[in-house]
């Protein structure tokens, strides 16, 4: 019986392939992107005289979102109408949901140039995808909580206030640090 | 001075909207390029596994401020005109705690959930439905909330203030700190390494 070489069908797999730590996806070195997000906050701070921002469009939605349900409602809540106010004419003419949309924009752009726009739950090997979408919820309802009492997130406290030498936004990015590295164990089957 | 533009009044709010989106893409597509729109790579950070959030952000947090205090020093910037929210160190200490409890839970913050949730995954759109519906509950807790939210208020404060060191000094103390974190970011995670994880 004779040989044959299949040249159609797919390599068999390295014997090291099922070993390697990490597959990039292509993305960018850290400090190349770090450097390049680092221009972008100080052009920001140069032009605008403020840093980046997200948890505050969120806030600008929702308050615009309960204005239009129930106004006097909204009106008679001090959260809600410092964030109707925000906005130049109309409640979502503010700058910070002008910028998460060009963060959308950005993010999809960048994405479909390196062809990583795909539909999946992002999760971890042992993690279903409605336990996952669960999960992700109970997070943003507690990143909601955490943006509130902290003023601002990831983007406009700790990034942002931390390359002003921000004493609060300071406090605020070791904290969050704390805080994941606390819940990391017990959140491992998640994502390990 | 002629900087910050938009605070010295060099063009209006409405054009403030059209940089708000210009500088909004260019902050998306830097968190896309990083891998900021993927929940796992995030999370890795709390693994030890992938310090790529710490690597960014701390890169990011020295080019802006070096950046920013050199600006400065040249007369370029006013940086008294530069944003600065003020300090309430008890709750802002809760809602870093809190913040960070959601980030691992969650496996993003609101600026990545927005690059995640562009590039297709579902459960970033999962996330930022959370977000919207605790807004709304912080929104309706306001009442008592926000007692707690502004209480101990110090004002505009800096780091340079609060350790009575000079500017630069601080500034030089969080390079060298960045710098030595970087070096030693490889090893932790060769350390921390799961030999079987997929990409």
């Amino acid at each position: 019986m004779s040989v044959r070489l299949d040249v159609t069908a797919a390599p068999a797999p390295l014997p090291s392939a099922a070993h390697v730590v990490r597959r990039p996806g292509g993305w960018a070195n850290p400090h190349a992107a770090g450097v390049g997000l680092g221009l972008v906050l100080l052009a920001t701070y140069v032009v605008m005289g403020r840093g980046l921002g997200a948890s505050g469009a969120y806030a600008s939605i929702v308050a615009w979102a309960v204005h239009a349900l129930a106004p006097a409602h909204a009106q008679a809540n001090a959260y809600f109408r410092d964030y109707l106010g925000r906005g130049f004419g109309h409640p979502l003419a503010a700058w910070l949901v002008f910028e998460v949309l060009g963060v959308a924009l950005g993010g999809l752009v960048s994405g479909l140039l390196a062809g990583r726009v795909r539909r999946t739950v992002d999760r971890g090997p042992r993690a279903g995808v409605a336990g996952r979408l669960a999960f992700a919820f109970a997070g943003g309802v507690l990143m909601a909580v955490g943006a509130r009492l902290g003023r601002g997130c990831t983007s406009g406290q700790a990034l942002s206030g931390g390359a002003t030498l921000n004493a609060g936004s300071w406090a605020f990015m070791l904290m969050v640090f704390a805080g994941g590295y606390l819940l990391a164990a017990p959140m491992r089957r998640q994502w390990r | 001075m002629n900087a910050p533009f938009y605070a010295l009044g060099a063009f209006g709010d409405r054009a403030s909207l059209a940089v708000a989106l210009v500088i909004g893409f260019a902050f998306g597509a830097c968190l896309e390029r990083a891998g900021f729109g993927s929940a796992r790579k995030l999370v890795a950070q709390f693994y030890l596994d992938d310090l790529a959030v710490f690597k960014v952000m701390f890169t990011a947090i020295v080019t802006a401020m070096v950046g920013l205090q050199a600006l400065g020093a040249a007369g370029v910037v006013d940086l008294a005109l530069v944003d600065l929210t003020p300090t309430h160190p008890l709750p802002q200490a809760v809602g870093g705690l809190v913040l960070g409890f959601g980030f691992v839970v969650g496996g993003y913050c609101p600026g990545t959930s927005v690059v995640g949730a562009a590039t297709g995954h579902l459960d970033a759109w999962a996330f930022i439905a959370g977000l919207l519906g605790g807004t709304l509950l912080v929104g309706e807790l306001d009442p008592w909330l926000g007692r707690f939210v502004e209480s101990g208020d110090l004002g505009r404060r800096t780091l340079p203030e609060v350790l009575h060191a000079p500017a630069a000094a601080v500034v030089a103390a969080i390079v060298v700190i960045a710098l030595a974190g970087f070096a030693g970011a490889p090893r932790i995670e060769r350390r921390f390494a799961t030999p079987t994880r997929e990409a």
